[in-house]
């Protein structure tokens, strides 16, 4: 059984600490979704979010290998009903004046934003979980896509406590 | 505390902390991004070997069959560019097995990197895949701390190469030196609820196997391996790696399990209901690319790398840990077992034939003549039918005694590795089994043996062919491609031409004569016996 799961990885801020990540996923033949890196509140550490999809031998295989690897200190795994899971994309849409009101009122309901406007196109900014972004994508999409990107996913531990601060399991 | 405010060099601080690690011996070639050191080299040279090799590949398998031979671990030293390029089937090979190696390779100065200079090479990028870690070095400050840490990672846990590049700017700036010292990283005691599931299912077993891997080797079990065996009433088998984990004239031992095992013991592994499976990986060759081999059994298994729990197989039960205390803790636990039906369906499986009493070489009659000769010695194998050979026929005695490329098989390993051998046991008589293959792939190494007066006995099985590509060419598609040898090197005027000595043996009398003036105590070169066997024989056993 294929899932989807979320990793958080915090990392030395090493040379070539995210090669060697990425690397590891290429060499095992395991496959990664989205990839996000950035400093964390210690600058001697990153923190990498990975999201993946495998069976549970794959994500056991993942999280054992990436354990072995010098530059990595914890690795979580984050179950989505304790994790605050957050995704950003800017999308930019083809928006004549007829179809504009419509694309404006699916900005209202999905919470997002618009950042830039021109006569025919609209940039909008939204972020949330990365079902709500799909499901907003398929909404506008028929309204033409001129170009967007996603960020992939971050993700925190919902509560008080921290990836840095937890002992290891 | 003079010592504290006293300024050393990069190429210093290099040498110095080798010595402190107690590094007596280091392999490598010089170039031009890494003078400095090799200077410093040159200073120290009372206190460290440096052994010159004809390629730098060579000298990585040579840092590595000293790490193997010794358990400590082994140094290679190159320069930037193509002598660190040339370093990587070296470093590979080492890391596939788990030997524990740190690479020291020169780069250009830091504010040359990235502009493409001459022999310019990002090496730590290519090594990645294929090191435990490794480091570029872009502040003196911190050279010595991760030279330390090399060390201290190559050998904790599961051994394995490090690679340090270290641009020559950082080996000639200088910088007050303060020793460091890591704080030692203790492996954590095996958890007593795996020690317990792992007893009660060895305790339940009718049928138990144990299967030795490299690990047994590299933590010196054996002894408790053999403790294990006897407790329980089991036999033992070997993957490639595990060979000498245990000598071969152990009444339990079988040998060789898998692809290329003795079909009695991968028959009496097929048939185990419980496999102890003690630091071994379960490899395709080992057991079948989905373990074919152990899909009956319950599996438990001893490994110190976490990630090797169901990697490859599922198991029933684990231990994680030290070998040696896994092991101690087990044999506290369990109570000794009785399996007489077991021991007797074992025993009476087809067991290794005695080879024919006639003239003609084979490759069986080969290595029975040499292991005449050669007790106690090492033996090293390149890659290949007569490593397969070797594997099920040589009686392997003792650990670390038994020296072959296993993961990555590497043809080529032979040389240098026996080379490495010898010198870390203080220049002693070593044994290469190689092929005509494998043999012209680093053959320039007879320099080194020759200027370093290494006598090693290099048996060539000469069957004019790469042999197990034909024999596999044969099996898959009913003809060869590629594989024969039609090469006319006279490989006796070949070890003369570099030195050493040879002869070519066409029969099992000549090889006898050329065996006694190999193994000529006075002989202090390496001597080369080009073997004559016929090209169809195969590692097929029946």
């Amino acid at each position: 059984m294929n899932n989807k799961f979320v990793l958080g990885v915090l990392v030395s801020n090493q040379y070539g600490v995210l090669m060697r990540v990425t690397s590891l996923f290429a060499r095992r033949g395991f496959n990664i979704d989205s990839l996000t890196v950035g400093e964390t509140e210690d600058r001697a550490y990153s923190r990498i979010t990975i999201t993946a999809t495998g069976d549970d031998a794959t994500k056991e295989q993942i999280i054992k290998q990436l354990r072995k690897l010098h530059d990595v200190i914890k690795i979580d795994l984050m179950p989505p009903e304790t994790t605050v899971i957050r995704e950003l994309m800017l999308i930019k849409l083809r928006a004549t004046g007829q179809t504009r009101g419509e694309i404006l009122d699916a900005v209202n309901v999905f919470r997002c934003k618009v950042v830039d406007f021109t006569p025919d196109e609209l940039c909008i900014e939204m972020t949330g979980q990365s079902s709500k972004i799909d499901a907003f994508i398929d909404f506008v999409a028929p309204y033409g896509i001129i170009e967007m990107c996603r960020t992939g996913v971050v993700a925190l531990e919902r509560g008080s406590g921290s990836l840095i601060n937890r002992g290891n399991e | 505390m003079k010592e504290k405010t006293k300024k050393l060099s990069g190429a210093e601080i290099i040498v110095r902390t080798l010595i402190e690690e107690n590094v007596d011996t280091v392999f490598g070639y010089p170039g031009g991004q890494i003078l400095h050191i090799y200077d410093e080299l040159q200073k120290k040279r009372r206190h460290i070997r440096h052994i010159l090799t004809a390629h730098e590949q060579g000298a990585a398998h040579a840092a590595d069959g000293f790490a193997r031979t010794t358990g400590k671990v082994g140094v290679v030293i190159a320069t930037s560019g193509p002598g660190a390029s040339n370093l990587v089937t070296g470093i590979a090979t080492a890391y596939l097995d788990s030997v524990p190696m740190v690479a020291i390779t020169g780069n250009v100065p830091t504010d040359q990197i990235g502009r493409d200079s001459f022999q310019e090479l990002d090496i730590a990028d290519i090594t990645m895949p294929i090191t435990k870690h490794n480091y570029i070095v872009k502040d003196i400050r911190e050279l010595h701390r991760i030279l330390k840490e090399a060390f201290a990672i190559a050998r904790e846990g599961r051994c394995g190469p490090v690679l340090v590049d270290i641009p020559k700017d950082i080996q000639i700036a200088k910088t007050e030196f303060t020793p460091v010292s890591l704080p030692e990283k203790n492996q954590p005691e095996p958890s007593e609820d795996e020690l317990s599931s792992a007893a009660a299912i060895i305790e339940s077993a009718e049928r138990p196997f144990i299967y030795c891997g490299g690990g047994v080797v590299s933590a010196g079990a054996g002894e408790l391996v053999k403790e294990l065996s006897e407790k329980i009433d089991a036999p033992c088998g070997a993957s490639l790696m595990g060979l000498s984990a245990i000598e071969h004239d152990f009444p339990s031992m079988l040998g060789l399990t898998g692809m290329h095992g003795h079909p009695f013991a991968t028959r009496s592994m097929k048939s185990a209901d419980v496999i102890i499976a003690i630091g071994a990986r379960f490899t395709d060759r080992a057991t079948g690319a989905h373990g074919e081999i152990v899909k009956d059994a319950q599996i438990v298994q001893i490994d110190i790398d976490p990630a090797e729990v169901d990697k490859n197989v599922k198991d029933a039960a684990y231990v994680i840990g030290e070998i040696r205390p896994v092991l101690t803790a087990l044999l506290e636990r369990i109570r000794p077992q009785k399996h007489p039906e077991w021991k007797k369906t074992v025993a009476s499986l087809p067991y290794r034939k005695k080879a024919e009493n006639d003239d003609k070489l084979t490759p069986y009659k080969i290595i029975d003549a040499v292991a005449d000769y050669s007790r106690g010695l090492s033996i090293i194998t390149d890659v290949g039918q007569h490593q397969m050979w070797t594997a099920q026929r040589y009686p392997i005695s003792g650990e670390r005694s038994f020296l072959t490329s296993g993961g990555l098989g590497t043809m080529g390993f032979g040389m240098g590795a026996a080379i490495g051998a010898s010198i870390a046991k203080g220049g002693k008589r070593c044994v290469l089994f190689t092929g005509d293959g494998s043999f012209g792939m680093n053959l320039t190494e007879l320099a080194t043996a020759v200027s370093y007066k290494i006598p090693l006995v290099i048996i060539i099985m000469n069957n004019k062919s790469l042999g197990m590509v034909r024999e596999w060419q044969n099996a898959m598609f009913g003809r060869e491609s590629q594989s024969a040898l039609e090469r006319k090197t006279d490989f006796t005027l070949l070890a003369k031409a570099f030195g050493a000595d040879g002869a070519k043996v066409k029969t099992v009398s000549e090889l006898d004569a050329a065996l006694k003036r190999a193994f000529d105590p006075k002989n202090t070169l390496p001597f080369v016996i080009d073997c004559d066997i016929m090209p169809n024989e195969t590692t097929v056993t029946d």
